[in-house]
C-alpha cells in the first residue's frame, strides 16, 4: 500500500491519531510528550503512530496534510494541529469535548 | 543574532506585519553544536489573524517559512495571537517544553 493511504487509512479508522516522536509512555521530544500528555488529559483513548519507528510515515506525513513538523493530532480524519494548537485547545476546554464527539461519534456508528 | 533567525525575523515583519514578534533561538535547549539555529520559538500578534482559526494562522506562518522549514529548522515553537488575545493574556506567550533528545528532525 502506498505510504499516503495507509496514513488515510489510519486517520480513517481511528477517531484520534496522534502522530509522534517516541510512544506516550517514551516521548522522545518535549513537543510530542506534552501533545501525548494533553490527549491523555482528555481521558479518551486515542491511537498513536510512533514515527522515529516508521521511516516512510516520518518522511510523508508533512506533505500528507500540508504541515511540516511533528506532532500532529488528527480528529475524525482532520488535521487538529501541532503542539501549540492541541495545548492551547486543551486549555480552553476545546480539545477534551473534540475528543469525546470523536470518541461518541464511533461508538454510535458501530452500534448503527 | 544568527542569519536564519534574522531573516526569520524579516520574512514576518515584511508579510505579516505584525503589532508585536519575538523570535527566540532556542536551540541552545537542545542537544545541537553550540551556536546552532535549529529550534526556534515565535510569539507573532497581528490584527490579519483576527476570524481565522488557529491551524489557518499556523499554516500562515508556515508558509512564510516554508524554505527555513524545509532546511534550516527542526522545531519550532509558534505562538500565534490577534491583539484581543495577546491583550487578554498580559502579553505572555507559553514556555517551550524541555528536550527529551528526540533524533533528527
Amino acid at each position: 500500500m502506498d505510504v499516503l493511504e495507509r496514513i488515510q487509512k489510519q486517520v480513517d479508522e481511528n477517531p484520534i491519531v496522534l502522530y509522534m516522536k517516541g510512544t506516550p509512555q517514551m516521548p522522545s521530544c518535549g513537543f510530542s510528550s506534552r501533545t501525548a500528555q494533553a490527549l491523555q488529559g482528555c481521558g479518551v483513548e486515542f491511537a498513536y503512530v510512533n514515527v522515529l519507528a516508521d521511516p516512510e510515515v516520518f518522511e510523508n506525513l508533512p506533505r500528507f496534510a500540508d504541515w511540516p513538523t511533528f506532532p500532529q493530532v488528527y480528529i475524525n480524519g482532520e488535521l487538529i494541529g501541532g503542539c501549540d494548537i492541541t495545548l492551547e485547545l486543551f486549555q480552553k476546554g476545546e480539545l477534551q469535548k473534540m475528543t469525546k464527539e470523536a470518541a461518541t461519534g464511533k461508538e454510535n456508528a458501530e452500534q448503527g | 543574532m544568527g542569519p536564519i533567525q534574522q531573516k526569520i525575523t524579516r520574512k514576518l515583519e515584511q508579510q505579516i506585519a505584525p503589532e508585536y514578534l519575538e523570535v527566540i533561538n532556542e536551540s541552545d535547549m537542545h542537544n545541537v553544536p553550540e551556536g546552532s539555529e535549529s529550534h526556534f520559538k515565535i510569539s507573532i500578534v497581528s490584527d490579519e489573524f483576527t476570524g481565522k482559526a488557529l491551524l489557518a494562522q499556523h499554516r500562515m506562518i508556515n508558509a512564510i517559512l516554508k524554505e527555513e522549514l524545509d532546511k534550516d529548522i527542526h522545531a519550532l515553537a509558534l505562538h500565534t495571537y490577534t491583539p484581543q488575545q495577546w491583550q487578554d493574556i498580559n502579553g505572555v506567550s507559553p514556555e517551550s517544553p524541555p528536550c527529551l533528545g528526540g533524533s533528527a528532525k
